[in-house]
């Protein structure tokens, strides 16, 4: 704070920076463009303006995910545990608000809370602990999973209430143009909105990417590496609690609702041209990448595709993706 | 005697060569040997009980080495899950429960290995792809390979095949013995070989390794191969004990991320360039004596897992709090 | 340029991999992708309808881009590997449907369909008995809801000791170890098991037999060595049942969605296999998907939206168990149509929608009275009293008839309302209701 005016310098290059790399368009969009025009090629439904908002209503959890993974990846971690966190959110929240819809803010409030405490502990296990994110994540995984079933006794209690479910489930009515817009659309491009903002406008971001890129260096530049890390924990279990909000209003009480998921955002923010083991990232890039997963899939639904090639594409489009990145990181 | 001082055993146990996973290993074998006394039927003590423990960990043992191998180059594979399950799916397919048709089907499935591994590495050494992403990639085709062309359990191992899984040589079931021998041949190779110090070199630091002269992109295809190799030995003993194999029985295993925790919990460091086999093999037999443990003491299932889970962390823990380094 | 050329290389010989794998499997594996039950190149009459069900009243000009609906049951996901497939099962446990069971009339799960007595007079004992329990997991509701029954029947039975039980969380290799380290403990009287997968459990329970008694249940096993093997009729006569339904409420035919869990469990394969013959033989029906959900609701949800979308109209839907029945009804709710003819499970959670929106549904169940009944036979064995060797229990389906019986609003979503618990002491608060 010694010299607020090169602060402020370094700030407006560190804006520019970030304006030049968001106009600087990431490979993404373009083939996120491609596989959406196709599955609207075999299905005209698909981009008429309903059709685009189902489509992102069911990308919405995904897509929340992803954004939350970009903040743990672009510092350098992992966080395995979200998959189980929105299983946790969805059992969890069923138990808690059992069928009375007057304890809607009571439930949100205690699923947010063990959210914060989840990501806590995960950051204070990986920084203070010293246990790589890795390990440090798939023990919550276990952990967690366990403790939602062993809450409820194994089966789901409960139903989730309308209101808890309009999250996921609900429209805004009415609304011009396309006469209802699915709530959790809204969620996802607020949660979008917010991320972006704390990623690329902020010294908060500028430390997360700091920090992955080099933490020694980060260090003795005077940035608290793990403050910062623990934060980008609970930034993505936060994400993972507004994701299983909606995956549980979308889909009603499952045990088996975030099964999976935790890989899926990893490859979606790796998509979105995240780096594992740090330094770069972008937020409309990462939920890019989660909406190209989706249609994705949606495409080899269409195309009347076997489970299995569902499988291989992915595969093959992560190693792809991730392939090009190093590349061209090579070449500049 | 002096000799005795705590001092004098702690510095012993500090310069032998003897990995700090084996304190762990005894302290939780006593903790829930005691515990097994005091609210259990002490039944854990027994030998048949104690030596399925071992059996217990020969699935999840051989796969483990494998991935120290990889683990000490600093890289890392999750897609032995997967290739687990094709090797038994295939062998058992191959196999038809024809004795004659062993060599053939061994001979397979192990090709098949070795071109999963030499993938694996040429993706993550040639294209520069992080080793998470490659291998989740290469586990992902696999997967959907298996799924796309198979269903369920197809074909059988023949009878003398299941040796390999329930036989016995004396007292001694053979599936230890198994492991023991896999677990000698690697520590060897990683001991007592080129190979071996080239791969600590690599995970220690790639480019000081690079720069002085080492083919680092050969060590670390090589280690892969070896690493997709011990999968495939993974799934030819789980499906001697199946008799056949299903798509499903490498993933329900967890064997991908069971093994790497396996692997840490012994010692060997996320980051490259630490780590044994012997480390590994306790981290395995502390996973079995805790299913074992759970079992007798008739711990809850969802329990079991926070238990599982929590354990992990701990153990890994114990050596990681002490360093100067920042986790990644 | 070299870089370019080395990476269309390594892509090149990753994908050949997969398809490799792939053709070896789709070329040398006839066990498993020739169907006893369909023709290769099976364009059955059914298909070739174009099932143009443009009905004048019904939506804008969008109808045009609705796919003519052809019947998909030569497709890949609709295949049943032979070893699922067997016209003299499918056709015993179709008789059975309809057989009076023998046993007390107020307790179903005592009951049981053609017994074929076996004496079990060598395996008479004094109790109290220790028995033991190798379970595959509790890692769904279903099983879930069967232990808990299972473990208050335990405590009903004055001549149990002890009961020890242990859970290989859903791994083969797990339980064939769990049942090991039971065989060798020497505790057990007798042991129950129920197998994680039929064909992986077999060798260790031929090795159960020879020491113990040993009641199997559920999935079934390779082999008759244990006493008795607990069942309900079975999964041709649950597949078979939903079918039917279907048949007779779409008297002029229409677009079924089936959904399946995922393949190659035998149980479940069997449903569809049943199912499949039904819809074959009234070719007025044209089955537009056959779809995996593993279970998973925001998929099954997914699923339906994306064939409402290509097909326009889905008059029933067929699952072969009902965990996200009421997901795929809701697609239907948010898209604001009619729901269709549904054919679910027993869950309270898709009972309670029928009975609030009236639909016309059935509900085939897969009881868990059976993880009672399992109890029941071991004890009775070691007591020396005869047990059928296939004790083939009722499947009592739910209907329109039963339904309000069976409708319990207190007791949690997933709790499956076919249980035979309700008389038991702690009902309903041992079993998550209120």
């Amino acid at each position: 704070m010694a010299n607020v005016t090169v602060q402020s310098e370094k700030e407006v290059s560190w804006l520019r920076q970030a304006w030049a790399r968001i106009r600087k368009i990431h490979p993404v969009f373009p083939v996120f463009l491609i596989v959406f025009l196709a599955v609207g090629y075999l299905n005209p439904k698909f981009i008429e303006p309903n059709g685009i908002l189902i489509f992102l209503r069911r990308a919405a959890p995904l897509g929340i995910l992803a954004v939350g993974q970009l903040f743990v990846l672009a510092a350098g971690g992992f966080d395995l545990s979200v998959g189980s966190q929105v299983t946790f959110v969805v059992i969890g929240g069923a138990l808690l608000i059992n069928n009375d819809p007057e304890k809607l803010t009571y439930t949100l409030l205690v699923l947010y809370g063990i959210g914060i405490l989840v990501g806590l502990i995960n950051g204070l296990v990986v920084t203070f602990m010293k246990v790589p994110s890795f390990i440090a994540t798939l023990g919550m995984l276990l952990a967690l999973k366990g403790a939602g079933l062993y809450w409820t006794g194994g089966a789901p209690r409960g139903y989730l209430t309308d209101n808890f479910r309009q999250f996921g489930r609900g429209f805004l009515e009415p609304v011009p143009v396309v006469e209802r817009f699915p709530i959790a659309v809204v969620v996802l491009i607020v949660v979008v909105a917010i991320a972006a903002y704390i990623f690329h406008f902020t010294i908060f971001g500028r430390q997360i990417l700091a920090v992955g890129d080099n933490p020694v260096a980060a260090k003795l530049s005077g940035i608290n590496v793990r403050r910062v890390r623990i934060l980008t924990f609970i930034v993505s279990a936060l994400c993972a609690i507004t994701a299983g909000i909606l995956e549980g209003g979308f889909g009603g009480v499952n045990i088996i609702a975030g099964d999976g998921l935790e890989l899926q955002a990893i490859s979606a923010a790796v998509l979105g041209g995240a780096v594992l083991l740090g330094g770069r990232g972008a937020v409309l890039a990462a939920a890019a990448g989660a909406l190209t997963l989706e249609a994705l899939f949606n495409f080899l639904n269409l195309i009347g595709q076997p489970e299995g090639v569902r499988d291989v594409v992915q595969g093959l489009i992560i190693i792809g993706a991730v392939a090009y990145a190093a590349i061209n990181a090579r070449r500049r | 005697m002096t000799a005795l001082s705590l001092e004098n055993i702690q510095k012993r146990l500090r310069t032998s060569r003897i990995p700090p996973v084996y304190l762990m290993l005894v302290a939780i074998l006593v903790v829930s040997l005691v515990l097994d006394q005091i609210y259990g039927r002490g039944q854990m003590i027994d030998p048949t009980i104690l030596t399925n423990i071992l059996v217990r960990s020969v699935a999840l043992g051989i796969v483990a080495i494998g991935q120290t191998f990889v683990m000490i180059a600093a890289s890392i594979d999750l897609s032995v899950a997967y290739l687990i399950s094709v090797t038994a799916v295939m062998s058992s397919f191959l196999m038809q429960g024809d004795p004659a048709r062993v060599p053939m089907a061994v001979a397979v499935v192990f090709g098949i290995g070795a071109l999963v591994g030499l993938v694996n590495g040429l993706i993550i050494t040639k294209l520069k792809v992080n080793a998470f992403i490659a291998t989740l990639g290469t586990g992902l085709i696999l997967k959907g390979a298996l799924n796309a062309s198979f269903s369920n359990f197809t074909g059988a191992v023949p009878e003398s095949f299941q040796t390999l899984g329930y036989g016995r040589w004396g007292p001694v079931p053979i599936s230890i013995i198994v492991l023991f021998a896999i677990a000698i041949v690697a520590g060897f190779v990683l001991y007592r070989t080129k190979f071996g110090a080239h791969l600590y070199g690599i995970g220690g630091n790639e480019v000081v390794a690079r720069l002085s002269g080492l083919r680092t992109d050969r060590v670390v295809i090589i280690a892969h191969i070896v690493c997709s190799m011990s999968a495939v030995m993974t799934g030819l003993f789980v499906v001697s004990r199946l008799r056949s194999g299903a798509p499903w029985i490498g993933p329900d295993g967890l064997y991908d991320l069971e093994s790497i925790a396996a692997v840490v919990v012994g010692g060997t460091a996320l980051s490259g360039g630490v780590g044994s086999v012997a480390g590994t093999l306790a981290g395995v037999v502390i996973f079995g004596i805790l299913d074992t443990a759970f079992n007798q003491l008739g711990v809850d299932t969802f329990l079991k897992s926070v238990l599982r889970g929590a354990i992990i962390i701990l153990a890994v823990a114990s050596y990681t709090i002490r360093s100067r380094r920042e986790a990644s | 340029m070299l870089l370019k050329k080395k990476l269309y290389l390594l892509l090149s010989v990753v994908v050949v991999l997969a398809f490799v794998l792939a053709a070896c499997g789709g070329t040398e594996a006839p066990a498993v992708d020739e169907p006893a039950v369909e023709e290769p190149a099976a364009e059955e009459p059914a298909a070739e309808e174009p099932m143009e069900e443009e009905e004048p009243m019904e939506e804008e000009p969008a109808e045009e881009m609705v796919e003519p609906a052809e019947n998909i049951l030569a497709g890949e996901n609709a295949a049943i590997a032979p070893e699922f497939f067997d016209q003299e099962a499918l056709d015993q446990e179709v008789a059975w449907i309809d057989a009076v069971p023998e046993g007390p009339e107020d307790m179903v799960w005592e009951q049981y369909i053609d017994p074929e007595w076996v004496d079990t007079t060598e395996y008479a004992k004094d109790g109290p008995y220790t028995i033991c329990f190798s379970n595959a997991g509790v890692n769904n509701p279903w099983r879930v809801v069967g232990f808990n029954t299972m473990e208050h029947q335990v405590a009903l039975e004055t001549d149990i000791g002890e009961w020890i039980h242990v859970d290989a969380e859903g791994s083969d290799e797990k339980q064939i170890a769990d049942i090991e380290d039971l065989l060798a403990s020497g505790n057990c009287d007798g042991m129950i098991i129920s197998p994680n997968t039929t064909a992986a459990l077999t060798p260790i329970v031929e090795q159960a037999c020879e020491q113990l008694p040993v009641v199997v249940f559920d999935r079934g096993v390779f082999t008759d060595c244990p006493v008795s093997f607990v069942r309900p009729i079975g999964g041709y006569a649950f597949g078979h049942l939903g079918a039917e339904f279907i048949v007779d409420n779409l008297p002029d035919g229409g677009n079924v969605l089936a959904f399946r869990i995922l393949p190659g469990v035998d149980v479940l394969e069997n449903r569809w296999a049943a199912a499949k013959v039904v819809f074959e033989n009234n070719p007025q029906i044209t089955v537009i998907g056959v779809e995996f959900t593993e279970g998973d609701n925001a998929r099954t949800k997914a699923i339906v939206e994306d064939h409402l979308d290509r097909f326009g109209q889905i008059d029933a839907i067929w699952m072969d168990a009902g965990a996200t029945a009421v997901a795929a009804i809701e697609a239907f709710e948010d898209a604001g149509l009619d729901i269709p003819i549904m054919v679910g499970e027993d869950q309270q959670d898709f009972l309670k929608k029928w009975q609030d929106e009236g639909l016309t549904a059935v509900a085939p169940t897969f009881p868990t009275f059976q993880w009672r009944t399992a109890v029941i036979a071991m004890v009775n064995i070691l007591q020396g009293e005869q047990v059928p060797a296939w004790w083939v229990l009722p499947q009592p389906p739910v209907t329109a008839d039963n339904l309000d019986s069976l409708v319990n609003a207190s007791m949690p979503p997933l709790h499956y309302a076919m249980c035979g618990c309700e008389g038991m002491p702690g009902f309903p608060e041992d079993w998550g209701g209120q």
